[in-house]
């Protein structure tokens, strides 16, 4: 791979700085434990093409868009590359990177869309990689709604860093939809930080995509209210890997973490939910659940929780279920005269209900329930 | 000929056999009592009627409106007017009664060659006999059966029956955990869905459903047969005695 077109000064030393550490991580292998159960050789060997994406950007006018200045302070300050192999390559390829402002007390009704496309570029060659970055600044006791989506045609590289910083008293509503292509490789790191007494939720709906890794990653301040759901529907190879930490650095912080799967064919998902909650997080209060609905007979799910906690007065739950659609709910529904099918559709369906609707932008749950029926519908064939 | 006819069924479940030879034959229009001990094989029976694959028919027939009905799916057996009230009716968190209960009526006239219903119609036709069944409105809109008391759990089965209009209803153990208001309640919605063209068997262990829902026929189910048939006055005579006489071996201490 080779290197973006050079660019300010203090972003050019930035990709330097990013394309050395990657130069000597290189990409992570099954005998790191971070990436034990998600092989990303296909990516590794493949000679990529770099592009970039064509980012969409709706939103109200009293977002702030930011030109490269004002992003040095915060830029690369919360994703960190000195650990992750693709923050520091998604990094090193800095380029068009969207910078959000959301001023102080200013709440947005509307949602702030991005969307990031990986075109089809012929001229370039048939494997393309694209890095988007996006850095958002919510100011102390604003309130806003991101919903990002990501999507894209044929055989591509996706690989994005998210940075989301949740001022003071803020309230922060994401949403990630991944709409990639069912040959893509798709890589995120979302890295909130929240602020006092802050509240941030992040919804992660992950539907495309050959290989996938989403790492989501928050860490709070005293008394901040965070938030991970997810919601990974796979089918045929497909791989998902979901990896999240949420790190309660202060006291009086709350999380909730609620991860659910639809797995069939041979798709592979993990879960990976890490919660470090350090000396001085005194009254956390934090609970993780992750479900795995299992279709059929040869997909596989690892989950593990990683609890690392350093304080005494704390509240820590987690649960993990791996399980198939109920016999005697399908039998239920069969003698009131629903089909089978039709049956394991209702359920799957229902399944994934509770992730649905948490989900609180109506046109993202309607288009939302509108792919799962249709999704469904071909599982349950 | 009768609606349904049942000869020498024999089921079991894992390598134990249940039911061991059952002969009934129901009309329409008759309402047939089963009672028994508890381990007869009487929710077997009602279960292998509805279809329920975890019992295995190894030998006999069940002749419904002239079909094998143990050729025909849970489904298509609910479609030709068959309704199993379940003993323990099952919990689906995420499935609103409503859309549950549309989708079953839906496919049931859909089958039956006649309109299916929208919103507005299912609504006009469930609003009755909600009433009937004394069930607020509101229960439409949680999931089925989820969170609902043992009570409404029951009401909801037989208001389900009331608005699919089964032509052979069988009703196990309707009246377990039911109070005796509730059990009025459930017996006048049952009792307002009598009529000529319809049969019901109702599956229960004591008289007491039976004061309220009275029966043509009551049949004694002991260890997988039908060991002794009658009248309405059967049933009291069970109240009285129990069903102890109906061994030939006496009972293990302990069992009910």
């Amino acid at each position: 791979m080779t290197q973006a077109p050079a660019a300010e000064p203090w972003m050019q030393a930035l990709r330097d700085r990013a394309f050395a550490r990657f130069s000597e991580l290189g990409f992570p292998t099954t005998h790191n434990e971070e990436w034990r159960f998600t092989n990303v050789a296909p990516i590794a060997r493949t000679a990529f093409i770099p592009v970039a994406a064509d980012t969409l950007l709706a939103c109200s006018e009293a977002v702030k868009e930011l030109g490269p200045g004002r992003a040095e302070a915060h830029l690369a300050r919360y994703a960190a590359f000195d650990e992750n192999p693709f923050v520091a390559l998604n990094t090193a390829f800095l380029g068009n990177v969207t910078v959000l402002e959301i001023p102080r007390g200013v709440v947005i009704e509307q949602p702030i869309q991005i969307t990031h496309e990986v075109p089809e570029r012929p001229d370039l060659g048939t494997k393309l990689a694209a890095h988007p970055r996006t850095l958002i600044l919510v100011g102390e006791g604003a309130q806003c709604t991101i919903v990002e989506t990501y999507k894209g045609a044929g055989t591509y590289f996706t690989n994005a860093v998210t940075e989301i910083v949740v001022g003071d008293r803020a309230v922060v509503d994401h949403y990630k939809l991944q709409q990639e292509s069912l040959s893509a490789f798709h890589i995120s790191t979302l890295q909130a930080a929240i602020g006092r007494s802050a509240t941030f939720a992040s919804h992660s709906i992950s539907l495309g995509g050959a290989l996938v890794r989403n790492d989501a990653n928050a860490t709070l301040s005293e008394g901040s209210d965070a938030t991970l759901n997810g919601l990974y529907i796979v089918n045929g190879t497909q791989h998902v890997d979901n990896h999240t930490l949420i790190d309660h650095a202060m006291p009086h912080g709350t999380s909730h973490e609620l991860y659910k799967g639809i797995l069939d064919g041979q798709a592979h998902a993990v879960f990976n939910g890490k919660i470090i909650v350090r000396k001085d997080a005194q009254k956390t209060d934090s609970k993780q659940t992750n479900k795995n609905l299992v279709l059929s007979d040869d997909a596989v799910v690892d989950t593990k929780p990683e609890l690392q906690i350093f304080a005494d007065d704390v509240r820590c739950t987690h649960g993990a279920t791996i399980g198939q659609l109920d016999a005697e709910s399908l039998f239920y529904m069969q003698s009131r005269g629903i089909g089978k099918r039709e049956a394991r559709r209702l359920l799957t369906y229902a399944f994934a209900q509770d992730v649905v609707d948490r989900i609180k932008v109506q046109s993202l749950r309607d288009s939302l329930e509108r792919i799962l029926f249709e999704k469904f519908h071909e599982l349950a064939e | 000929m009768a609606l349904l006819e049942i000869k020498d069924l024999h089921a079991t479940v894992g390598d134990r056999e249940i039911l061991k030879g059952i002969n009934l034959s129901v009309n329409a229009g008759e309402v047939h009592a089963i009672m028994g001990p508890n381990g007869s094989g009487k929710s077997t029976l009602a279960q292998v009627l509805a279809g329920r694959e975890l019992y295995v028919v190894t030998a006999g027939s069940v002749t419904y409106d002239g079909q094998d009905l143990l050729e025909m799916s849970p489904e298509v057996r609910a479609r030709e007017g068959i309704f199993l009230a379940f003993q323990y009716p099952v919990e689906i968190p995420g499935v609103s009664n409503m859309y549950f209960l549309k989708a079953a009526l839906n496919t049931i006239r859909k089958h039956r060659g006649i309109d299916e219903l929208d919103a507005m119609d299912f609504l006009n036709v469930v609003r009755d006999k909600m009433q009937i069944m004394k069930m607020d409105q509101t229960l439409l809109n949680r999931p089925v059966n989820t969170g609902f008391s043992g009570g409404e759990k029951k009401r909801n089965e037989i208001f389900q029956m009331a608005v699919l209009e089964p032509r052979l209803a069988v009703l196990d153990e309707t009246d377990s955990g039911l109070d005796i208001d509730a059990l009025r309640v459930v017996a006048a919605g049952v009792n307002a869905m009598r009529s000529a063209e319809r049969a019901m068997i109702v599956v229960t262990h004591y008289q007491r459903l039976l004061n309220e829902i009275v029966p043509d026929f009551v049949h004694v189910l002991a260890d997988g047969r039908i060991v002794k048939s009658g009248g309405k006055e059967l049933a009291v005579e069970l109240e009285a005695e129990g069903y102890a006489d109906l061994y030939e071996e006496p009972e293990a201490v302990g069992r009910v």
